[in-house]
């Protein structure tokens, strides 16, 4: 079964060649069948993939298929294959298995739209793009994928192209991350000088012989493609695309921009594990700017009114936690966090794009309310999500976010944590006023004018299997101290194995020069050696008692603030009319960067084409065929056309030669 | 015999006169008579020479030159034939063609 894991990514390529050369031509039951039966084989590839390798012995759980030799040039080769392994099998599974349901969603969603064919084309793609992506032996590979989802990203955000502002969406998504894929690259090349390999295995083998731990090099290497990770992840400073994204087809925004596409950042600093780890610098930055995003994006979505941008935020505050468990060193719990992630909001996603086709492409929750009576199924598998998210357990979230928690508490990293457990609130309030805004109260829009409707079953049942996986989902991972046996981290220790080992390392390199800013290693060891004792139980069940009550409180103030007392929110706002503002108009990111880069790009343009070419360079130019011209027109006084004054030259210049060698040359 | 010095010196005094005929004189066909007259000149020079250091090489040399004043002649008086019929002109000075 692992020798077909070639396969993963095949069905979906051919499904996107398919749809892509004939879509036009077929009817649209077999543009769907064609598109939603490549991603259903790739997921029944995955899923025996799975159990093969789970059949294996732990140590033995990688297995890597070459399909052909891409480069080779002198002694630096190239392969194009695909590396299966605990961690890349998480991801091949929830993206052909949430990539699926949301391909059936599609069908119902995107019924209607002449785009049909060209629409699956790209989701297609996408998944093909994205089984590349984790499923690659190398950097390279994987950022093929990498470029490949950005490709399909641009393109189904920019989706409807008509609307103006919706292509410029698709262009700012590709751009920005144009900025992060640039620090991914200098990365690359990082490695490539260090390692003259760029496949992940040997990298991650002799990563601890080749770098110095806690090293320059290594620092920079992790940077740099953590820069990368910013930008495809949505991370500050590079997250301002992903809300913009949203202009794309709600289930575009569903499976690329919420459950696959951004989490990539978070697969690729598990992938690197080993890297991370012997970068204790990089690490910190990593859960620093994670754990700011947590909580900068919830805020804003507080004060936001369009349903998919509340959702958007809440995507970049979640990758936020995802990567605030990257650099504490809890790369488990940052992929289960990114597989739970996956199921909630994706359902979130699909539930909200069945409002929003239910009411008629309306997106503004001022002007909904009161569709729990219309749209029941909707209702019931969005709260189970919002449930899920606001980490009430025993949901998946509270699984996910909690560890992401404890285990920065428990590494030391006690400001991240606060930035993080501030922001598990705020997610529990704006979640919930998404809910009671959308679902509850009295009806905002006049029901003789709107029908209300139901979505079709094709969008329905999607959205109760991703409820269900929402509810069960974290169910693998419990912690011991809840006394399960978090099967998922056993899993994935085969891949993450190696990071307490790079830990060591950068301890004993940081003993040996004397520093004290290691504390986050031996901490980390520390914790994993004491996982089990006492004090430190003590204290995880404090701190999952204190996140479930606070979850518990911001439920509690989004109920009374929307649902008992509906005039609140307005006085609130009016009283604190500054702070209102900032967080109304996202801090005012966008208009910062539209000042500063964006002016400031077009400046430097301006300045290079009204001085540096028309000036500079035209002048040289021009300048050159002035002096020709200037020195020919005062030549051309000899060229008199008289045979006589020729012949005076002559002999002028006869008597000049013949009187210096007569005079000069005879002394 | 004629001394070497007065020899050398109407060589130096024909060719003199050539050149100043090449350079004031207008008409063409007078030009082309000057230039043989300086042609000339120097073939005087090379006689005596030959003469003077009793060598035959400077004699060789006045045959070359005599080959190239007709030719030179034959060409020239054709050309001025062709340029009289085509603009009725045989003065250098009405003929600036290649005026820059």
């Amino acid at each position: 079964m692992l020798d077909m894991i070639w396969l993963v990514p095949f069905f979906p390529m051919v499904g996107a060649l398919v749809n892509g050369l004939f879509g036009r031509r077929m009817p649209k039951g077999l543009v769907a069948t064609v598109a939603c039966g490549s991603v259903f084989l790739s997921f029944l590839v995955s899923v025996g993939a799975f159990f093969s390798l789970k059949a294996l012995p732990p140590a033995e759980r990688v297995f890597e298929q070459v399909i052909f030799e891409w480069i080779a040039s002198g002694s630096t080769k190239v392969t194009l294959g695909y590396l299966l392994d605990p961690l890349s099998c998480v991801m091949i599974l929830v993206v052909t298995g949430v990539g699926f349901l949301i391909h059936v969603y599609s069908v119902g969603y995107m019924s209607h739209d002449p785009g049909f064919s060209r629409y699956f084309t790209y989701l297609n793609l996408f998944c093909f793009a994205m089984l590349t992506l984790v499923l690659g032996n190398s950097f390279l590979v994987l950022f093929v994928g990498w470029e490949g989802v950005g490709l399909c990203s641009y393109l189904l955000i920019g989706f409807w192209f008509e609307d103006a502002a919706k292509a410029a969406a698709g262009m700012k998504a590709f751009i920005v991350n144009r900025i992060g894929d640039f620090g991914f690259l200098l990365g690359m090349f990082l490695i490539f000088w260090k390692f003259g390999t760029l496949d992940f295995v040997p990298i991650m083998k002799e990563a601890p012989e080749v770098l110095v731990a806690g090293g320059a090099i290594v620092t920079a290497i992790t940077l740099l493609l953590f820069v990368g990770a910013t930008g495809k992840s949505a991370q500050i400073p590079l997250y301002v695309w992903l809300p913009d994204a949203m202009a794309g087809p709600t289930p575009v925004s569903a499976l690329i921009h919420a459950a696959t596409m951004v989490t990539a950042g978070v697969y690729m600093i598990g992938r690197c594990n080993v890297l991370y780890s012997m970068a204790p610098t990089s690490m910190t930055v990593v859960a620093t700017i994670g754990a700011l995003t947590a909580l900068f994006a919830g805020t804003i979505a507080i004060t936001q009114y369009d349903i998919k941008k509340v959702l958007a935020y809440s995507t970049v505050s979640q990758l936020g936690y995802m990567f605030t468990a990257m650099g504490v060193g809890a790369y488990a719990a940052g992929i289960f966090h990114l597989m739970t992630h996956a199921f909630f909001k994706a359902c979130l996603f699909l539930g909200s794009g069945s409002v929003i086709h239910g009411m008629h492409e309306e997106q503004d929750m001022r002007r909904m309310g009161g569709l729990r009576k219309h749209m029941p199924h909707t209702y019931w598998t969005f709260l189970i999500a919002t449930i899920a998210i606001a980490g009430v357990p025993p949901l998946a979230g509270f699984f996910s976010k909690d560890e992401i928690l404890w285990n920065a508490w428990a590494n030391g990293f006690k400001f991240q944590w606060f930035l993080g457990f501030a922001a598990a609130g705020i997610t529990a309030f704006y979640m919930f006023r998404l809910v009671f805004m959308t679902f509850f109260g009295k009806e905002r829009f006049d029901p003789h004018e709107v029908h209300v409707h139901e979505s079709p079953a094709s969008m329905t049942v999607p959205l109760w299997i991703l409820a269900g996986l929402s509810i069960v989902g974290g169910w693998i991972g419990i912690p011991a101290a809840l006394g399960g046996a978090n099967q998922f981290h056993q899993w994935l220790a085969p891949v993450m194995g190696g990071a307490s080992e790079a830990a060591e390392g950068v301890k004993q390199a940081a003993g040996g020069l004397g520093l004290v800013s290691t504390a986050w290693a031996s901490e980390a060891a520390g914790a994993a050696a004491e996982a089990g004792g006492h004090a430190d139980l003590v204290a995880e069940y404090a701190l999952m008692f204190l996140s479930v009550a606070y979850a518990l409180l911001g439920i509690l103030v989004a109920y009374i603030c929307y649902i008992a007392k509906p005039d609140l929110p307005g006085k609130v706002a009016a009283k604190c009319r500054g702070l209102y503002e900032l967080l109304y108009n996202k801090y005012f990111v966008d208009e910062i960067y539209q000042a500063v880069f964006v002016e400031g790009t077009l400046a430097l343009a301006t300045f290079c084409y009204a001085f540096v070419d028309v000036v500079v360079i035209d002048g040289i130019v021009n300048g050159t065929g002035l002096l020709v011209r200037s020195v020919g027109s005062g030549l051309r006084r000899f060229q008199t056309g008289q045979v006589q004054a020729y012949a005076l030259t002559i002999l002028l210049g006869a008597v000049i030669l013949v009187g210096y060698y007569a005079v000069v040359a005879s002394f | 015999m004629i001394p070497f010095e007065y020899s050398m010196g109407l060589s130096a005094v024909l060719f003199g006169l050539g050149v100043v005929g090449v350079l004031v004189r207008r008409n063409v066909i007078v030009l082309l008579m000057c230039v043989e007259l300086m042609l000339n000149a120097v073939n005087l020079a090379f006689v005596t020479v030959a003469d003077h250091l009793n060598s035959v090489e400077g004699l060789l040399y006045v045959f070359f030159v005599m080959t190239v004043a007709a030719a030179e002649a034959a060409v020239g008086l054709a050309i001025v034939v062709s340029l009289y019929r085509a603009r009725r002109a045989v003065h250098a000075d009405e003929i600036s063609l290649l005026k820059g």
